[in-house]
């Protein structure tokens, strides 16, 4: 009846696993608990969990980004304690239980963190943006969301009901085969991905043919912002290499489910190919993370130094040609497969080629901000902490393009220096900018400016202090995923990286204070005018958090800068644009179409998991059936009526003419 | 013997059918607008003339920018009239999805190349395959996509003898060639051919079987867009639902001439 589901799934005698899922159990039970006597129950179903508006998608997103993060540090910090500890000694952690930790920290941190806070970001800012009412698909968007919550629901089901993946954040054969990985832990990993998966590339979908089909007038492809250009890279990204994963993942389960052969060690199956189409998907998976960071800062120098985008022609140039690039460079994630010299040679030359586009984007920045009026505010600190280390990371990276340095530095903490040193001072640090960045527009009111300083020197120097000793470690040969070592000369340079990782903890703690204390004073902090930053893209041009039609009237865009522009001819005029004529506006209804797929998506994966036949198909039925229920709907949209928005317009332009006048006061 | 390059040249034919099919079809949405100039065409036209005026300003500030960016004699450029209408939006984005979808059968097609000659003892294609059985597959399912497309015409003149009558025809032509395959599939295990046999019979289950999964997919869908029809009649929005499932359909026919080169042609031969 339950598969193999039975009480010996839930592991009882370890009490760090009982303790960690108590907690976890504990905190979601007082936060139901919590809505529930508040009454907030209905407003969230109405207003959140059904919603189909892309900004609150957007904000959903984020948040489980953050939450995860979480999750995911609490991994780093159990590995730190534990390579801390286990010199001669087996530390605190049994091996089968640290080999689950550094694989949950490693999926939770590129699939569940990274992923979400840039789709989330892109689904927020990327109309605005454009200027238009939403992205193109609106509940299709709602649906990938939550598939993407269901992969993460699963991956942290799997720390109470069962176990994870043992193998490593990516489940190379025949280690992750079943003759090597019997237990349910690889399965929770495969098909928690494969939902995830699908929602990513849907919401990739969806943002490729909003950024190239859905725009405001005038808003031709060399107007857009940079921060749509970088995505509709990224999103071109998840289209192409999604599918390779989701035929991969599905190679493997075939292996596991039905005795396929496709990387098992017996009958022909070549492991190596896994490792070949894996990565083939990883790679670009590194740029689907980067390059919408690399727009968020672009957006924010630009903003921040009172200026266009220096080179905004060579800055497309060179997102488009690492989007291309990023397809020809899979192969030296494996350097030591043996495919020879001239093969190796290509892929490192193809490797070192990448950093050119990534240099000229480097120097467009610092020319943004020569000769600049610099606001330097939380924004900037990121984007400018960003530079140093980012460059820092590039260069150790071009390092290990060269095949034989990488035959020395392969799987060594090297390694995960430099991947640490892209990710966290790349896409993390560029997702802390946005996120600071974009709050007052998607609340109304700011961060508080003086944690959110103290966040990121946290942030940074511990970051510095927790990997840079990695990359010492590593060129004293010490290998990574390593549960106890005997060599005591690493034990300072782990003691070290243990207090850098203490260092960022202060970090987060620093910013779950900012957001505290920021709602609390959210009043002293308020932005009324929906420009807290003196803009210059059209996001700013609407109330803060916008109505949800995002505009009153469509913005006419008459060229790049598109806020800016309308900025200065009212400040030439002294006044605001004439009051438009406001019409009707048609929003899409909401729907809980993606939150019950969601449901039946979870009820699919944990019976596969658990080999539960009955209760997957009753899974699949239940999905098909929402569809065309889904279907079937007749009226698909609700008007806002002419004078609420006109009321609500004209509640915003009263503020920015106020604004105005203020400025133009002040000599 | 020449026969190796005889087919040498009918597989590149093939290939380089399939590839004008995708090209063909990639460009139908744009095509269905009344706008001068698609919306992919223009995009490719319009490449010399805004990168004209980069030239003749040079502003420190604006370098790399377009120059004067006020100004609005280059309005002919891609995105000036605002948002595409719905269809083309439904059809664009439907169109990126079937991209990714390709892009995945790619990924079998890859493990196929790689495995093809795995058979660790085993029977090999040249053994297995019956190109009676699948040219008569193949006869099916090109049909079904004639009787979709007289489908797509009769809901678009709403003519319901037409859109009932080419879906019913895509119907039974679809669930003939899926049970040929499934019959294919049967007698293969019967003979212990079956998937776990070998890494070759693995990504050949897998390959071919993928798109099967598609085949009884589409079928599904078109038995519910017929239900629709039926019950809702010719609405805008179920209109454009019909195109995406025509493209569905279509891409599904392509796929299909590559897996019939690919891995029976060049399999039984080979």
């Amino acid at each position: 009846m339950l598969g193999k589901l039975t009480w010996a799934a839930i592991p009882l005698d370890r009490p760090i696993v009982m303790v960690a899922s108590g907690t976890v159990g504990l905190v979601l039970a007082s936060v139901v608990g919590l809505i529930i006597w508040k009454g907030w129950a209905p407003y969230l179903w109405r207003e959140w969990i059904t919603s189909v508006d892309h900004k609150r998608i957007g904000v959903m997103y984020c948040l489980l980004a953050l939450v995860m993060l979480l999750r995911g540090f609490t991994d780093a910090l159990m590995m730190r304690s534990q390579q801390a500890l286990a010199l001669h000694s087996g530390g605190f952690l049994p091996p089968e239980h640290y080999n689950q930790v550094f694989s949950a920290h490693g999926t939770m941190m590129i699939f569940f963190v990274s992923m979400p806070f840039v789709v989330g970001l892109m689904n927020f800012a990327v109309p605005l943006q454009l200027g238009v009412r939403d992205v193109a698909f609106p509940t299709l968007n709602s649906v990938s969301f939550w598939l993407t919550a269901t992969g993460a629901l699963l991956v942290n089901i799997s720390l109470l009901v069962g176990e994870f993946a043992r193998t490593g954040w990516l489940p190379y054969p025949p280690l992750s085969e079943l003759t090597y990985s019997p237990g349910v832990g690889m399965d929770y990993y495969l098909w928690a991905l494969q939902i995830a998966g699908v929602g990513t590339l849907l919401s990739g979908v969806n943002l490729v043919t909003t950024i190239l089909k859905v725009h405001a007038p005038g808003m031709t492809y060399l107007r857009m912002p940079m921060f749509c250009w970088t995505s509709l890279a990224s999103n071109l990204l998840i289209v192409a290499a999604f599918p390779i994963l989701t035929a991969t993942f599905s190679m493997l389960l075939l292996d596991r489910y039905l005795g396929f052969h496709f990387f098992t060690n017996e009958a022909g199956g070549n492991a190596m190919m896994f490792m070949n189409l894996i990565w083939a998907w990883g790679h670009p998976e590194v740029y689907i993370l980067i390059l919408p960071v690399f727009g968020v800062f672009s957006e924010v120098i630009s903003t921040f130094s009172r200026k266009p985008l220096f080179g905004y022609r060579s800055m497309v140039t060179a997102t488009m040609v690492i989007c291309v690039l990023a397809f020809s460079v899979w192969l030296h994630h494996f350097f030591t497969m043996g495919a020879g010299g001239d093969v190796n040679a290509i892929f490192g030359i193809a490797s070192m080629v990448i950093a050119v586009p990534t240099g000229v984007k480097v120097f467009n920045w610092l020319f943004t901000m020569y000769g600049g009026r610099i606001v330097f505010n939380t924004p900037l600190l990121w984007a400018v902490g960003f530079m140093v280390t980012f460059v820092i990371g590039g260069m150790t990276g071009v390092l290990l393009a060269v095949p034989p340095a990488d035959f020395v530095l392969h799987n060594s903490l090297f390694l995960v220096a430099h991947f640490h040193n892209v990710v966290i001072g790349g896409v993390l640090f560029g997702a802390f900018a946005g996120y600071t960045y974009w709050f007052p527009k998607a609340f109304g009111f700011k961060l508080h400016e003086g944690l959110g300083r103290k966040a990121f020197w946290l942030w940074i120097s511990g970051f510095y202090v927790a990997f840079m000793p990695l990359y010492v470690l590593g060129l004293q040969g010490m290998t990574r995923r390593m549960q106890h070592y005997d060599v005591a000369g690493w034990r300072p340079w782990l003691l070290v990286a243990g207090i850098g990782a203490l260092l960022i903890l202060a970090g987060i703690l620093t910013q779950i204070a900012q957001l505290v204390v920021s709602i609390r004073n959210r009043e002293e902090l308020r932005d009324l005018t929906g420009d807290p930053w003196n803009g210059r893209s059209l996001e700013w041009a609407t109330a803060s958090p916008p109505p949800a039609y995002n505009f009153a009237v469509l913005p006419n865009v008459e060229g790049e800068d598109a806020y800016w522009t309308v900025k200065e001819a009212a400040r030439a005029r002294h006044a605001l644009r004439e009051e438009p004529e406001y019409v009707a506006i048609e929003v899409p209804r909401n729907s809980p179409t993606g939150v019950i797929c969601a449901f039946f998506a979870t009820m699919i994966g944990f019976a596969l998991i658990w080999h539960i036949w009955w209760m997957a198909g009753v899974g699949l039925l239940g999905a098909w059936a929402t569809f065309v229920v889904f279907a079937w709907r007749d009226r698909t949209e609700y008007e806002i009526p002419a004078e609420e928005v006109a009321r609500m317009d004209r509640a915003n332009r009263g503020e920015r003419t106020t604004a105005l006048a203020r400025a133009q006061a002040v000599p | 013997m020449n026969r190796p390059g005889w087919r040498q040249m009918g597989l590149w034919a093939g290939l380089a059918s399939a590839a004008g099919l995708v090209a063909a079809a990639a460009f139908r949405p744009g095509h269905a607008t009344a706008v001068p100039g698609g919306p992919v065409g223009d995009l490719l036209e319009d490449e010399p003339a805004s990168r004209g005026p980069l030239r003749s300003k040079p502003d420190p500030n604006h370098l790399g920018h377009r120059a004067g960016a006020g100004n609005r004699q280059h309005n002919t450029e891609h995105g000036e009239r605002g948002t595409a209408s719905k269809r083309i939006i439904a059809g664009y984005g439907f169109w990126i999805f079937l991209l990714s979808d390709i892009i995945m059968f790619a990924a079998f097609f890859a493990a196929y190349a790689v495995l093809s000659g795995e058979t660790a003892g085993g029977p090999a294609g040249k053994d297995l395959f019956d190109l009676k059985v699948t040219a008569v597959e193949t006869g099916c399912l090109l049909l079904s996509s004639f009787a979709c497309g007289v489908a797509s015409i009769g809901a678009q003149t709403r003519r319901g003898a037409w859109f009932y009558g080419g879906m019913a025809a895509t119907l039974v032509l679809g669930t003939v060639f899926l049970g040929l395959e499934v019959w294919e599939f049967a007698g293969l295990v019967a003979r212990d051919a079956g998937p776990g046999r070998s890494a070759f019979l693995s990504a050949f289950f897998a390959l071919v079987g993928c798109h099967g999964l598609h085949v009884g997919v589409g079928l599904l869908w078109l038995t519910t867009m017929m239900a629709q029809v039926w019950a809702k009649g010719y609405r805008p929005d179920i209109l454009r639902r019909m195109l995406c499932f025509s493209l569905f359909w279509h891409a599904l026919d392509i796929i299909w001439v590559a897996v019939f080169t690919i891995v029976y042609l060049m399999g039984s031969g080979a």
